[in-house]
């Protein structure tokens, strides 16, 4: 019985002194790898789920085009619309953007390119395919239908 | 000398853990782990209005045909498909048929590994699926009124097919080729092994300006 009542001598306390190092790493890594949201986007974004996807290598070579129907219904109509950076914009402006994002390139790394489509799946093909000729037009090739990972296939 | 009693000049650091956990709260809730993945395509170039559009001098039985119209119904091979997901299987096949190999061909065909030899002979052989995988061109023809979820689910499930005949060929699992990393010499070269010979091909028309 006698076993139950010792007690021992030794303090009971987790020492909490290196807690703010730990709590600040996990900062740090946060701080890191955080992408504040640089642009509204102002369609409805529900991205379609594939299994073969391959990441963008480069992430200073992507352009970003938005298409879906608007959020703000009232304002904007129900039509899918494109989004470049903050605005609407109408397909024939698509040569102009691109021919901006060329720009903000090195020369050598212009061809490169990359358009990244990040289309609502409720849209029609037929505004997906009418910006698909503008990037042909624009000589902007490659392309990316930017997709979600696919669990259950 | 009497020294003045000061005050401790240090700091309290009792609250700094909380002030830390703040800060990293906020980052939690503002951080998007970037994910940006998708399927890559290359649009082809466009075209030269001096030249007219060149003329298609394939054979039909090279040409995989997959049509979609604005009811997200499928024709495929002039046969409708009601499962998308069948699509992978009927694409891989068509392109290692060996119908009718020419000399590429047959040096294709016997750089394969065995498995895919077999799969050759009891799948392949068949007098209306390509003559060689280097002459295979899988065609995909949406209408505009075709939604873009089917559009991407084709475009994937062909995409599978490749992928499957690539990794299989270097004996790996389709996504694992496609997370084979190209800046590693190594790497590259197994990319290219199972690259070689068998082209992506690809062919996305332009929709029809029916529906809509």
């Amino acid at each position: 019985m006698a076993k139950f009542g010792k007690k021992s001598n030794t303090s009971q306390n987790i020492p909490t002194a290196a807690l703010p190092d730990i709590i600040f790493m996990l900062l740090f890594f946060f701080m890191v790898t955080t992408v504040l949201r640089e642009t509204d986007i102002l369609v409805k974004q529900q991205l379609p789920r594939a299994v073969q996807l391959t990441k963008l290598e480069r992430k200073s070579l992507v352009s970003y085009i938005y298409i879906g129907e608007p959020k703000q219904i009232n304002l904007y109509g129900k039509e899918p619309k494109i989004q470049v950076n903050d605005v609407f914009v109408e397909v024939s402006d698509i040569v102009q953007f691109v021919s901006q994002e060329k720009d903000k390139l090195n020369e050598a790394e212009r061809d490169q390119i990359t358009m990244s489509m990040k289309v609502d799946v409720e849209s029609k093909m037929g505004i997906v395919s009418d910006v698909q000729q503008e990037l042909r037009e624009a000589n902007a090739r490659k392309v990316l239908y930017s997709s979600i990972k696919s669990v259950n296939l | 000398m009497a020294r003045k009693n000061r005050p401790t000049a240090e700091i309290p650091n009792g609250s700094m853990a909380d002030i830390a956990f703040l800060l990293l709260i906020f980052f939690l809730v503002t951080t998007t782990i970037a994910t940006d993945k998708g399927i890559a395509m290359l649009l082809p170039p466009k075209p030269d209005p001096n030249q007219p559009p060149p003329e298609v001098t394939k054979n039909d039985r090279n040409i995989f045909k997959i049509l979609a119209n604005s009811q997200d119904k499928l024709l495929v091979e002039d046969e409708p498909l009601t499962d998308v997901f069948e699509l992978k299987e009927m694409v891989k096949s068509f392109v290692l048929n060996f119908g009718n190999p020419g000399e590429e061909g047959v040096a294709i065909y016997n750089s394969l590994p065995s498995s895919m030899k077999s799969y050759v002979s009891l799948n392949g052989r068949r007098v209306d699926f390509s003559d060689d995988p280097t002459e295979a061109v899988v065609s995909f023809k949406a209408d505009r009124g075709t939604s873009y979820e089917l559009f991407v689910q084709v475009l994937d499930q062909i995409n599978g097919a490749y992928n499957d005949i690539y990794g299989s060929r270097v004996g790996i699992t389709a996504s694992d080729f496609l997370q084979l990393d190209r800046d590693d010499p190594i790497q590259k070269r197994k990319y290219n092994n199972a690259r070689d010979g068998i082209p992506r091909a690809i062919s996305i028309a332009e929709p029809n300006k029916i529906g809509g």
